[in-house]
């Protein structure tokens, strides 16, 4: 099959950058600092969780257990300047290696270079699920197949990576009348969701997806659509140390691995991160990022989004759909078994 | 070792029916299911691929050193579509009709299989049949699936090269060898048959296999066949049993792509209903079905005839969902290609052209005759007029204009997609995003009715300066224009009717008859009551303004300059049937 010229330069380009931001990681592992490093007990084959967290210790044991529970054998954690315990916390974890670091996050693509890093070293081979703390997998079956049974059946179909769009999730009410306590199920309160309405798109060059939709685009991004949240990801990957995440999880290189979608009309498989933003923490949450300028860039919209999750607004409308079964949300298609019975 | 094991000196006696297990992962997995039957007075031959690790091997041998009735056969390493599986149940089988003489049938199955139903019923089963042969082998014209678009020609060619990873040149041999001619001669013409690799052969016929006077050439032949574990047998058994039943004792099925379907924990219910007596390849980590299946508890169901069909909707559904997809559906999963859609849009949906301009209050009326949702201009440029005048619709969809004009193909196939069950019709004009004409007159789904012209009826209306009304109409019957050949395009799949304004309100009824009868054709009845027509007194005098202006107005067809288009009369514009 002949392939165009300019394909082969963008190939040729994006992979120069594929190698610039692994350049880069590499360069800022100095900013890491091993708390605890238990990576021996790593075994070939097992599931590995990598994450960057601040100041998550209200939500860490319930997003620990969940995926646990899903068979994440060991997590590697980049802790960014925390001080509400989740250093503590989480060197605590016998399944958990943490590092430190007091860097900027914005500096470091977002916490990105330093996962990177650390799944250059360590992901090699294994599958990689990478989540925020405000992230809980689902897919298909989560409920009674964990994810060696997934992954073993993506590596007998080929598949190196595995897609899931966030669904933001959110109460009935405004959102800070909901107090949650750390280890409680977030899910008990949070467990409304926008069934509709994601619009979707195509990036080129890397030939991702951009999906953009859901509660906060209907409310707080009704006037510059542009800028609503990015709402796909591919968390789940079968890494090599030359894999690197581009843009947060919602793309990566090489761009074969964006691909989690079928262009002929068939369904691949995929899953959801239910996303638990919407906790009563939210509102404080907002006033301070809004201060500390670490996330996205300093737009006007952005301080009007920000100023709206301050004023404890309620994300619930009539046609808010409850959160029941897999089966459910399969059915509404915001995920697919794509093939797996 | 789990599960609870009993002293050699309570196993069973050896009975009729003996296993051979072909293992090479799991093999925990493979010693209790090797142990529930060789408890029960079933023997069991388990060959252990070359390449697993001694240490497992090991560890496998002495798990199952209590039990007598257990055999370890000679190791071959079992590359996929190699020999290698071939010679291994040889070596096993040979070795459970050496040891075991009490044996009748052979059982080939896996490590990773699993009994469904107590083996004393498939032992019932088989003393029943004690001649029969369970095999699935057919001819391979008859054969409905093919790896790599072979089949006859697995037997007539060569295939030094792995399929599995040496894909290329595996290929390229095939094609040389197609180009040149070649073909192997198939030895004293046996006909080549094929069928799942897993079978229940009784002594005579395996035996007669085996230690046949033609084992050496049969051996040599396929050892050069592709995928001969779905062939040697399959092949052979022709030749030596008259008692051939052609399917297989154990469950299995594969996805689109030839692969085994892998069983977890969730499957129990449906691995019962199949009534069938084994079943693989079962998820090692399935906790739930192996305790299930291997307890004793597992009887007292009535167990009939294995019944593999009466899963195969759910497969075949499964296959047809990775397939084809859900028609309409766009999301993380789907995001076809244009014309790859197998349907644009999820469910039938209309569009009126200029009819809420023509009538008034057309959309209650339409809402109330047809039983839809009827939106207005669901793209006007202000805001999307959902029905109600409702801010966020079904599926949580926003009225923002900004938002659906961000991403207008998503806004319809989305409000489409969560609205399925529920037909939606809504109003369209040359006022509106112009952004999907195409695509929606490419979509089967649409039901696009447009009354050419009708946009001047609100002009006609308004209250404008003159020059304005000139320039609006200008722009609206340029914007209109493009749309109608649009529609007009010989490649549009929508079901489209075009009707100029006079036309049309010289004869209202009939168009909207036939409207209405294609989005509710179970009512068919007739409408007796028309929606009221807008009164268009001096029309025609305003289009001949606009003419005078230097505007040709060129879509509404032929007004009178100076008569009303229809006799004015005191029940003007409600004209009820006459049947």
């Amino acid at each position: 099959m002949a392939i165009a010229p300019e394909h082969l330069i963008t190939a040729y380009r994006l992979r120069w950058k594929r190698r610039r931001l692994l350049a880069r990681a590499f360069a800022r592992r100095r900013d890491l600092t091993s708390r605890i490093d238990r990576t021996a007990v790593i075994r070939p084959g097992d599931i590995l969780g990598f994450s960057t967290v601040r100041n998550e210790a209200i939500r860490l044991p319930w997003f620990l257990d969940h995926h646990r529970g899903l068979g994440v054998s060991h997590f590697l954690m980049v802790d960014n300047g925390s001080d509400d315990g989740t250093t503590e916390y989480l060197a605590g974890q016998k399944d958990v290696s943490l590092w430190v670091t007091r860097a900027s996050y914005k500096a470091s693509r977002f916490g990105m270079d330093w996962l990177t890093w650390l799944q250059m070293r360590h992901g090699h081979g294994h599958w990689c699920l990478t989540v925020d703390a405000d992230e809980l997998l689902i897919y298909p079956y989560w409920d009674s197949r964990d994810l060696r049974a997934l992954t073993h059946w993506l590596d007998s179909q080929n598949r190196p990576m595995f897609g899931a769009m966030m669904l933001d999730l959110y109460p009935k009410g405004p959102v800070a009348d909901h107090p949650y306590a750390a280890g409680d199920d977030p899910l008990a309160s949070l467990h409304w969701f926008d069934p509709a309405g994601y619009g979707i798109r195509i990036q080129q060059p890397m030939g991702n997806l951009w999906i953009q939709g859901g509660p906060r685009a209907r409310l707080f991004f009704g006037a510059e659509p542009r800028r609503a949240p990015t709402l796909n990801k591919v968390p789940l990957v079968k890494w090599h140390w030359r894999y690197a995440y581009v843009n947060s999880t919602h793309s990566l290189l090489p761009p074969a691995l964006n691909r989690i979608y079928a262009t002929d009309g068939s369904e691949a498989p995929s899953g959801l991160l239910l996303h638990t933003k919407f906790l009563h923490t939210v509102v404080d949450r907002a006033r301070v990022e809004q201060t500390r300028r670490e996330h996205f860039s300093n737009s006007a919209q952005y301080d009007r989004y920000y100023d709206a999750l301050t004023e404890n607004p309620d994300l619930w409308c009539r046609q808010s759909r409850r959160l029941t079964t897999w089966r459910a949300l399969e059915s509404l298609g915001l995920m697919s078994r794509g093939g797996w019975v | 070792m789990t599960g609870a094991s009993v002293p050699a000196t309570h196993q069973a006696a050896n009975g009729t029916l003996g296993f051979v297990m072909l293992c090479h992962t799991a093999l925990h997995r493979a010693a209790e299911t090797a142990r529930h039957w060789a408890e029960r007075g079933c023997p069991v031959v388990i060959h252990v691929d070359k390449r697993v690790q001694k240490w497992s091997v090991e560890k496998l041998q002495s798990d199952l050193a209590d039990l007598t009735n257990i055999r370890f056969s000679e190791r071959f390493a079992c590359e996929w579509g190699t020999w290698g599986i071939v010679a291994a149940t040889q070596a096993a089988a040979e070795v459970m009709l050496a040891d075991f003489p009490s044996v009748r049938h052979v059982y080939l199955s896996s490590g990773s299989c699993l009994p469904l139903r107590p083996v004393k019923e498939l032992i019932a089963y088989l003393d029943e049949r004690p001649r029969t042969d369970f095999i699935e082998s057919v001819t391979t014209e008859e054969v409905g699936w093919t790896i790599g678009g072979l089949n006859m020609e697995r037997f007539t060619l060569r295939f030094p090269f792995s399929w599995r990873t040496q894909r290329w040149l595996f290929d390229r041999y095939v094609k040389l060898q197609r180009r040149i001619g070649f073909k192997r001669t198939i030895p004293n013409g046996i006909v080549p048959h094929l069928g799942s690799q897993w079978w229940c052969l009784t002594r005579q016929t395996l035996s007669t296999i085996l230690q046949g006077p033609d084992r050496a050439l049969y051996d040599r032949y396929f050892r050069r066949v592709w995928i001969p574990d779905e062939s040697y047998f399959q092949t052979l058994v022709r030749q030596v049993s008259a008692n051939v039943e052609s399917r297989s004792l154990t469950l299995s099925k594969f996805d689109f792509q030839g692969k085994p379907h892998i069983f977890y924990d969730d499957h129990l219910q449906l691995l019962r209903r199949s009534d069938c007596f084994v079943a693989r390849k079962i998820w090692p980590h399935a906790n739930k079905l192996y305790a299930t299946f291997l307890s004793d508890d597992a009887e007292g169901q009535a167990g009939g005839e294995p019944n593999p069909g009466k899963i195969d909707r759910l497969f075949s559904k499964a296959v047809e969902r990775r397939v084809k997809g859900r028609p309409g559906l766009y999301m993380q999963s789907r995001f076809p290609h244009e014309h790859w859609e197998n349907g644009r849009t999820a469910a039938p949906y209309s569009v009126f052209q200029g009819f809420s301009d023509v009538f008034e209050n057309f959309e209650g009326w339409l809402g109330k005759v047809t039983g839809t949702r009827v939106h207005g201009h669901l793209f006007a440029p202000d805001r999307v007029e959902f029905a109600g005048g409702e801010a966020v619709f079904n599926g949580a969809l926003s009225d923002s204009a900004a938002l659906r004009d961000y991403n207008t193909k998503s806004f319809l196939a989305n409000l489409i997609w969560a609205t399925r069950g529920e037909r939606q019709c809504f109003q369209f004009g040359p006022g509106d995003n112009q952004e999907l004409n195409w695509f929606m007159a490419l979509d089967s789904n649409a039901q696009i009715s447009v009354i050419s012209g009708a946009w001047a009826v609100p002009l006609f209306k308004s209250n404008l300066n003159f020059t304005d009304i000139r320039r609006e109409a200008a722009r609206l019957q340029k914007i209109e224009l493009d749309h109608l050949s649009v529609l007009r395009n010989g490649a549009a799949k929508a079901r489209i009717r075009i009707w100029n304004l006079a036309e049309f309100i010289e004869n209202p009824m009939e168009p909207l008859q036939t409207i209405v009868d294609e989005i509710s054709p179970r009512s068919l009845r007739r409408l007796t009551e028309a929606p009221r027509l807008t009164d268009l007194t001096g029309f025609g005098q305003f289009l001949q303004n606009l003419r005078n202006q230097g505007m040709q107005p060129v879509l509404m067809g032929d007004f009178p300059t100076t008569n009303d288009p229809r006799p004015s009369d005191s029940r003007r514009g409600r004209p009820y049937l006459v049947k």
